[in-house]
């Protein structure tokens, strides 16, 4: 199979969204970004214990993979999951609940950030080892390949686990037998503080499975449209029976690696540049106000409405109870 | 009502900070993500950003104040239509909203310390609120008979690996659902022959063949499992499952925990364990108790051919992810099994091989046949050992030990493993918290010896437990 070299696929070739799915993808993005500055204000209130890694700024990455596949495709991550969650259409209340780690999570508070799962909206987690998702969800692709179905399955991977050997393991059995899975690498380019100049020799990591035949492209992650654009391209690949294929998102995250990390080994300016240049929000919303297609009042009702949202699951998850002490002795094992 | 902005913690340990720098002062417009100020702390310095959209109505605390509590209000914030009159209220509420913040109630995180800590500082008391989650039922196998294998009137001899490939044939037939994934399963027919012929009846998308590449197979099946398949994956030999046991326990024994009950893993990871013969330190250990040391594991280590299909069956059925421990040494020996494609033991009860009334001999895997060959010769010497096949190390069938030293009073654990928080140790515990009373001497442990196994003929038979240490041990519990 011949590796197709995209290099820099970055921008989409035209604006095909329609007036609906701009106003939805502007919605989602908005309520990932309400929901995760929510979350950081209820870690900074002791409400979220341990680790919590806010997805502000990659809001693009996740609508726009969404967009490109059906409700019957899997989804899998890393821990930076909270985004990944509510774009497959998981309940808001249910994941600010286990962040609360109360018993309405969708964990029952037994999973926390890290570790939340929706087997009824196809979202396998959530996982908290670097790159152990991977050959995960090459095996979720694995499995829709034995029992002949029609599904792809969306393994996401940040810049960090491009590093670890599990991945070119995944990727080589993935390619040898044809497995219909999507690597979606995030490159928010930094794995926790390391930039990718210091971690990986090559800077171009949609290349990542050239030797193993794999093609790849280099998106614009900011772009929700462009991110659209190449998710179908790849789910296509797929779907044809192709075999896997990378993605490079090319991203940021505004908020440092998790919440107790202040971020100083990037400069003000950088961070800056990227929220007043490639904001992905502000660009729908930009191509909104300027297509005619909602007004300054009609974004500010959609702005409410999510906020009514966020606000109603931090309620939720502030007002739930904690698990019951009988859940610390459930759901170790199956009974036989 | 103004919105109160609250002093941020940093970590779940922090509970106060220096408010450095105000970005904003009083009567700023200011909209969602904007910063709003720096707080500090002697590890990090943070930046404050707005969650809510507003005014800047009043600043509560001084930039460069500093312990500022955690949850302090420090600022207020005027929603869309209110104006400063609408801090009148809150200002005469929270005038020590410092101090009376530091008596926050939000910290459920905090009130569950004590209990689970409580749990893990007094592993035997079940003390405090929440019991240990084997004691109950510890009592209560204590309680139960202990059932043997049903009685069968047909029986074939087979060696351990013909029982094997049969466990897996006859559960590959009944159930579309069950395949077998490891390195040279299909072609080859196994490294060690156990996958002998199930790639001709079963086609390869049943029988894979991987690349060398554990960790990577491992998580594959691992995840095809949370789907449902019910993966049999072959490891070599333990010793290469190293590569994979991240995923075996984080990702298998984990999830079903982690997800609330949502996502089980239907799996057994099978392969020889512990020494075979001249191969060295790399290809010869016991992780017996490596596996057995997980909750969500179920970890099983036959010895004769019919425990290899019972329990090899019983496994491929069981919902939960199992380690199945084999020994390359105990593949060709033949045995008696039940001819019967029901025959399937259950998962979690010992076997009591021999019965005895002097010693106790509890033993797993290649060390039952040595412990049996051990009870002869204590039998030529007048004592009568009883001699258990764990068959299954977890969930332990803690209730045939028990009775069983209730009745001899005294116990011998063997194992080809090393002896630091070995089987034997596990068991030494046990029987400690269950039948103190009724010990006449201290628990003895047969083990590996403490090193990595030589190469040497001579050295490595000298690192390996054999025959004639169950002996000695048996006799110096017996005060023989």
């Amino acid at each position: 199979m011949a590796t197709t070299k995209r290099k820099r696929a970055t921008t989409r070739a035209d604006n095909q969204a329609s007036s609906d799915d701009l106003l939805k993808y502007y919605r989602e993005m908005l309520l990932i970004r309400r929901f995760e500055e929510k979350a950081g204000q209820l870690y900074g209130m002791g409400l979220i214990g341990g680790f919590c890694h806010l997805y502000i700024g990659q809001e693009a990455v996740v609508v726009g993979m969404q967009s490109a596949i059906t409700g019957d495709d899997g989804v899998i991550t890393s821990y930076r999951d909270h985004g990944h969650m509510l774009a497959c259409g998981m309940d808001a209340g249910g994941v600010m609940a286990e962040l609360t780690g109360r018993e309405g999570g969708y964990s029952r508070g037994k999973g926390g950030s890290m570790h939340m799962f929706s087997k009824e909206k196809n979202f396998y987690g959530g996982h908290g080892i670097v790159g152990g998702q991977v050959p995960l969800g090459t095996g979720i692709a694995f499995n829709y390949k034995y029992r002949g179905e029609d599904r792809v399955c969306l393994t996401y991977l940040g810049d960090g686990a491009v590093n670890q050997g599990q991945v070119y393991e995944a990727f080589n059995m993935a390619a040898l037998w044809q497995l219909p899975v999507v690597y979606c690498i995030e490159n928010n380019q930094y794995a926790m503080g390391t930039s990718t100049q210091r971690h990986s020799s090559s800077p171009d990591l949609y290349q990542r499975g050239m030797a193993y035949g794999i093609p790849g492209e280099q998106v614009d992650g900011m772009d929700v449209l462009a991110v659209k654009e190449a998710g179908e391209r790849a789910v296509a690949h797929c779907r044809e029976g192709k075999g896997p294929y990378i993605l490079e998102l090319k991203t940021y995250r505004y908020r440092g690696h998790s919440m107790s990390d202040p971020a100083k080994y990037r400069t003000k300016d950088e961070l800056d540049k990227m929220r007043k240049e490639h904001d992905p929000i502000d660009m729908v919303k930009k191509l909104l106000i300027d297509g005619n297609i909602i007004d300054e009042a009609g974004l500010k009702d959609i702005d409410k409405e999510v906020k009514a949202e966020v606000a109603k699951a931090a309620e939720f998850a502030q007002n739930s109870p904690e698990p019951d002490v009988s859940e610390l002795f459930t759901d170790i094992l199956i009974d036989a | 009502m103004p919105i109160e902005v609250l002093m941020p913690a940093l970590s779940p340990t922090m509970t106060e900070g220096t408010l450095a720098k105000w970005n904003v002062k009083e009567g700023d417009t200011i909209a969602s993500g904007d910063v709003i100020a720096e707080i500090e702390t002697d590890k990090a310095t943070m930046e404050v950003e707005a969650v809510d959209e507003g005014t800047v109505g009043k600043i509560v605390i001084a930039e460069g104040t500093e312990n500022v509590a955690v949850n302090a209000v420090i600022a207020y914030i005027l929603e869309e239509g209110e104006d400063a009159s609408a801090l009148d209220n809150v200002s005469a509420s929270s005038g020590g909203a410092a101090p009376a913040a530091e008596e926050k109630t939000a910290a459920p995180a905090e009130e569950a310390a004590p209990a689970a800590s409580t749990a893990s500082a007094a592993p035997v008391a079940a003390s405090g609120a929440i019991e240990r989650s084997d004691a109950e039922p510890r009592a209560m196998s204590v309680m139960n008979a202990t059932q043997d294998e049903k009685t069968y009137t047909s029986f074939k001899t087979q060696t351990v690996r013909e029982a094997l490939r049969d466990a897996m044939a006859e559960e590959m037939r009944g159930d579309e659902n069950v395949f077998v994934m490891g390195e040279e399963v299909a072609q080859y027919q196994g490294a060690y022959k156990v996958t002998q012929g199930l790639l001709d009846e079963f086609g390869d998308r049943r029988v894979v063949d991987t690349p060398i590449t554990e960790i990577g197979f491992t998580g594959m099946a691992t995840g095809a499992a949370f789907m449902g398949l019910k993966p049999i994956v072959e490891f070599m030999t333990f010793n290469f499952a190293m590569q994979a046991i991240d995923h075996i326990i984080n990702s298998a024994a984990k999830t079903l925990y982690m997800s609330g009950g949502q996502l089980g893993c239907p799996i057994v990871f099978r392969g020889p364990n512990g020494a075979a013969a001249r191969v060295g330190a790399q290809h010869s250990q016991c992780y017996a108790s490596w596996y057995a040391h997980c909750p969500g594991l179920k970890v099983i280590a036959p010895w004769s051919a019919a425990d290899a299909k019972g329990l090899l069956k019983a496994a491929i059925r069981d919902p939960n992810p199992i380690v199945f421990l084999e020994n390359e040494i105990m593949y060709g020996q033949s045995f008696e099994v039940p001819d019967d494609d029901d025959f399937v033991l259950p998962i979690g009860q010992a076997k009591i091989e021999r019965e005895g009334t002097d010693v106790t001999i509890v033993a797993f895997s290649i060390m039952v046949g040595k412990a049996l060959k051990a009870a002869e010769q204590l039998a030529e010497q007048g004592i009568s050992a009883e001699v258990i096949n764990l068959r299954t190390i977890r969930p332990l069938d803690v209730n045939t030990i028990i009775r069983s030293v209730m009745k001899t009073n005294r116990l011998v654990t063997c194992e080809e493993g090393w002896h630091f928080a070995g089987i034997g140790s596990e068991i030494a515990s046990v029987v400690m918290e269950h039948a103190f009373d009724y010990l006449d001497a201290p628990v003895a442990r047969v083990t590996g010896e403490d090193v990595p196994m030589p190469y040497a003929a001579n050295l490595e038979a000298l690192a390996l437990p054999q025959e004639q240490h169950i002996v000695d041990a048996a006799k110096a519990v017996c005060y023989r």
